[in-house]
């Protein structure tokens, strides 16, 4: 970042449960700042926060990381996408990820598909599930209103958040679902 | 002999998504989320206007460090500039001319993205401006010719009877109607993106989001005067298609492969949201025209179509997307007098180009609106009128193919109506909409998909797959088949799987890299479960085939792999497209099987349109299909419901804004596709014929949702209105309230 933003400040923060300083421009996306430490589970798809794609947790709160300004970051607690098991209490492993039920429920019912938005909406579900435990169908779709999905029509993300929702309200401790190949 | 009998102990179940768990961590990687040693980023220079001469383009700003960057022009292609596809119009780089906004003119490349940015603002690009065609009427009516000598990319003529006498009998009624589509953008959530990489000894490597590797391959090739084997094309995990990283990523390889040959480091192009929107593909906007000649007791005795479509500034894949919409725009219905004539017209529009569906959704839009003309002309209901001209087995369509299969399509239709509650809500309705504000409505379309490539073309393609054995003794296939979201990886698992007999675990699908995977045809069409999957099934047999010949026991396959190749070496087999005996097509006259078979369907839309604020709204999608044998429930599902909420955006709120041929609503804000909130219950149902074509019976199924939903919903919004003024029609899509409201105007009721 040598000659547009020379200017560069250090953001404490706490990303994924761990202490952290982000360095870069005070105005630079703090999407761009997760990125660049290798958190690139946080996605880009539109830029001016239409899309929810880049969602990550803020204090607890939904927002879109491509319209929050680093400085901003300042003294927040940060969660993302790889930060979801470990707020379910689940260990990760090396070799298999243990999911979070949002996670684990968005594969067994068919929620993630081409997988760009299912980032930002697991992470929005996530925090819908946080506040309401027993959400409607409406709620539910309420609540994803600012993430988009082009390929499910978005009933099998409505169903894996239902599923996640039954799952945690029974405090089930589902086995990650296999994978292989690639 | 093997496989005589394949038991589905894997197809039919909805097992987990191969790459489920990647997507929903986070560590599945796409594109923007690889980064190679040394890579700087590239930014591509476009045209400001539609139409004209380059006089220059300057980088001489003074604020900016140009000695820092590399730079590329059209004179830095080593071989051909060209986008290598059907014809060789396409440049890599505008040299001279430019014939659409956006046309690349110049690429630039720097390690800091931000001043990159800055950099592509400063180009100074002097151009001298001409003319250009914006519309279909404009194209057709050669103002001015900008391609070939009538600005015709292709045209077809189908001809089946007498269309003259059919109309000139005796008491039959004609009804005529025009019917327009708007273009519509792919929106996949993952913009376009590449990287590309080149040394001397290895040549080129580009990494990409994209459905058809060997396309990009074939492109690269001559854009760079290289052997085949100097050329390598990785697809990555790829966020979404739909047709939109069909022919696309062709140019982004080139141009990203420009900037890496020059500058010698590794280039990444990612394109933002706007870019993306302006500067790629779009389906292609329509208009089409119908007249149809009924007898007072609504059997169909002619139909006269015109089909056009706004290709925009180069050919790209307007031939082939014109000829599915040509074969579908006389449906599924047994017409004895056909006559469609079609045209792809050249305006200066950026090329429209492959939007699932192809062609199809326009045409079969206009029909399904028009019949529901057709049926009100002689008093019959909507679903009575289709009853009454449905193809069925033995009968013949517009291209005088003989139906070997029965579509089953009056079933469909019932199952549909009574999932719906038709008939109890049709007679609520129309009870209680005359006082209500918010009046409701319930449309129809029936419809079909042929699968795979259409005529000729799967036997040209001649597709391969591959199977490996690995040395644990799980299997490895070998495809450039992609997963695009739509689930390649878990069917083909699954076929192979039921094929060896073997644990679904026990296979993997390779990545598409065609350094490794042999050439199984393009991601599209309808054709990775049908026409590749068969393959996979036929490769996995013969594996099997092979175990056996060499004396190895095949109660347990795996065991018999991993044993043959401790013992003798790789175990590798591929198998290859042929044609079904009896399949024939005439590419001269269009004529005979076009489609070795097809997907049928019924689609109801229930919809409420708010009399005050002009909004319609669907509030309820049932969608019947058959589509063959379902190989994974919950996958095919979810293309349905995918699909059926992308044609509801289609037909509602989906609006590209033109002006002098530049997109100027180019951003999520203002482009407007459905919500979470928007979206109904969209109700799927399966009827199962299996085909002998696909593995296990299976069909295509991805592009068949976008076909039928708008004028369901159409349709559904007119019988919602038919109580005032005598009724309103709407024969254009997308159907925003704002022109509901200058319908009402019209029919003096606003």
């Amino acid at each position: 970042m040598s000659g547009a933003f020379p200017v560069k400040c250090t953001v404490k923060c706490t990303v994924n449960g761990a202490a952290q300083e982000l360095q870069g421009h005070p105005m630079e996306r703090l999407l761009d700042s997760l990125r660049d430490t290798g958190l690139t589970g946080t996605k880009e798809g539109c830029g001016e926060g239409e899309c929810g794609a880049c969602t990550i947790l803020m204090d607890g709160e939904p927002v879109n990381s491509c319209l929050v300004p680093l400085a901003q970051a300042e003294g927040a607690e940060l969660c993302t996408v790889e930060g979801l098991p470990a707020r379910a209490g689940r260990k990760v492993s090396e070799d298999r990820a243990a999911l979070h039920p949002v996670q684990a429920c968005f594969v067994s019912e068919g929620g993630a598909q081409c997988g760009i938005c299912t980032p930002g909406m697991l992470v929005a579900a996530t925090a819908l599930l946080e506040r309401n435990a027993e959400p409607t169908d409406a709620e539910v779709r309420e609540a994803l209103a600012g993430n988009l999905c082009r390929c499910t029509g978005y009933m099998k993300i409505v169903n894996s958040v239902m599923a996640a929702a039954r799952e945690m309200r029974a405090g089930g401790n589902r086995a990650a679902p296999p994978e292989a190949g690639r | 002999m093997v496989g005589e009998t394949i038991q589905s102990n894997w197809v039919g179940r909805s097992v987990p998504r191969r790459e489920g768990v990647s997507k929903v961590t986070g560590r599945a990687c796409y594109v923007d989320d690889l980064s190679l040693p040394g890579m700087i980023h590239g930014a591509t220079v476009r045209s400001p206007v539609a139409r004209g001469s380059v006089r220059a383009l300057r980088f001489d700003d003074p604020s900016i460090p140009w000695k820092e960057f590399t730079i590329v022009t059209a004179r830095d292609i080593p071989g051909k500039n060209v986008v290598t596809l059907i014809e060789h119009d396409q440049p890599l780089l505008a040299d001279g001319v430019v014939n659409h906004p956006e046309e690349p003119l110049a690429l630039i490349a720097h390690e800091d993205k931000y001043l990159l940015e800055r950099a592509r603002a400063a180009v100074k690009v002097e151009i001298d401006e001409l003319p250009g065609l914006f519309s279909i009427e404009e194209a057709e009516a050669k103002r001015h010719v900008i391609w070939g000598e009538d600005n015709v990319f292709k045209s077809f003529q189908i001809e089946r009877g007498d269309v003259g006498k059919a109309f000139a009998a005796p008491g039959v009624r004609i009804v005529e109607g025009e019917y327009r589509t708007g273009a519509q953008e792919q929106l996949y959530i993952e913009p376009n993106g590449m990287i590309a990489q080149w040394s001397e000894a290895d040549g080129l490597t580009v990494w990409g989001s994209l459905q058809c590797p060997y396309y990009v391959h074939k492109a690269l090739t001559p854009m760079f005067n290289l052997p085949d084997e100097k050329v390598r094309v990785v697809q990555l995990e790829t966020g979404g298609g739909f047709g939109g990283k069909e022919e696309y990523p062709s140019m982004l390889a080139g141009h990203a492969a420009l900037l890496a040959r020059k500058s010698g480091r590794p280039v990444k192009m990612i394109y933002d949201r706007a870019e993306d929107m302006v500067a790629t593909t779009k389906r292609h906007p329509s208009r089409t025209r119908h007249r149809t000649a009924v007898t007072a007791d609504g059997k169909i005795l002619g139909m006269d179509i015109e089909f056009l479509l706004d290709g925009g500034a180069y050919a790209t894949l307007s031939a082939v997307v014109l000829s599915r919409g040509t074969i579908h725009a006389s449906g599924p219905y047994d017409v004895p007098n056909v006559r469609i004539r079609s045209a792809a017209l050249a305006t200066n529009h950026p090329p429209h180009g492959a939007f699932r569906g192809f062609g199809a959704p326009q045409s079969i839009f206009a029909l399904e609106k028009h019949l529901d003309r057709v049926a009100a002309a002689v008093g019959l209901e909507p679903e009575e009128l289709r009853r009454r001209n449905f193809l069925k087995h033995g009968g013949v369509t517009a291209t005088g193919q003989v139906l070997k299969e029965e579509p089953g399509l009056n079933a469909l239709m019932e199952r549909a109506m009574k999932e719906s509650g038709w008939a109890e809500k049709r007679e609520r309705f129309a009870r209680e909409n005359p006082e209500a504000r918010v009046k409701r409505g319930l449309g129809l379309a029936t419809f079909m998909h042929g699968a795979g490539f259409t005529g000729s073309g799967e036997r040209n393609l001649a597709s391969v797959v591959g199977i490996e054995g690995l040395a644990d003794g799980r299997v490895r296939v070998l495809a450039a088949s992609t997963e695009i979201g739509q689930g390649t990886n878990t069917i083909f698992s699954q076929v192979a799987a039921d094929a060896l007999g073997v644990d679904f675990m026990d296979v993997e699908v390779a990545r598409p890299d065609t350094k490794f995977v042999p050439n199984s045809g393009p991601t599209v069409a309808s054709r990775t479960v049908m026409i590749v999957g068969k393959l996979v099934e036929t490769a996995a047999l013969s594996l099997k085939q092979v175990l056996l010949d060499a004396g190895y026991e095949v109660g347990d396959v795996r065991e018999a792999v991993r044993r043959y190749i401790a013992e003798r070496g790789p175990l590798k087999v591929y198998s290859q497209y042929k044609q079904p005996p009896g399949v024939f097509w005439d590419d001269k006259l269009y004529r005979g099987e076009a489609y070795a078979t097809y997907a049928w369907a019924c689609y109801l839309a229930e919809v409420s349109v708010d009399t005050a604020t002009y909004e319609a709204r669907v509030e309820d999608f049932v969608a019947v299909q058959d589509v063959g044998k379902v190989v994974h429930p919950v996958l095919a599902a979810g293309q349905i419901e995918g699909g059926v909420a992308q044609g509801i955006g289609y037909a509602l709120c989906e609006e590209v804004v033109w002006k002098q041929g530049r997109m100027m609503n180019g951003r999520m804000t203002n482009y407007i596709m459905p919500t979470a909130a928007d979206a109904p219950p969209i109700r799927v149902f399966f009827a199962e014929h299996p085909t002998p074509h696909g593995p296990q019976g299976a069909k295509g199924i991805g592009e068949l949702p976008l076909d039928g939903v708008a004028p369901a919903v159409l349709n559904a919004v007119e019988d919602a209105l038919r109580d005032l003024g005598g009724g309103l029609k709407f024969s254009s899509i997308p159907l925003l309230p704002e022109r509901v409201y200058e319908t009402f105007v019209k029919g003096g009721l606003a």
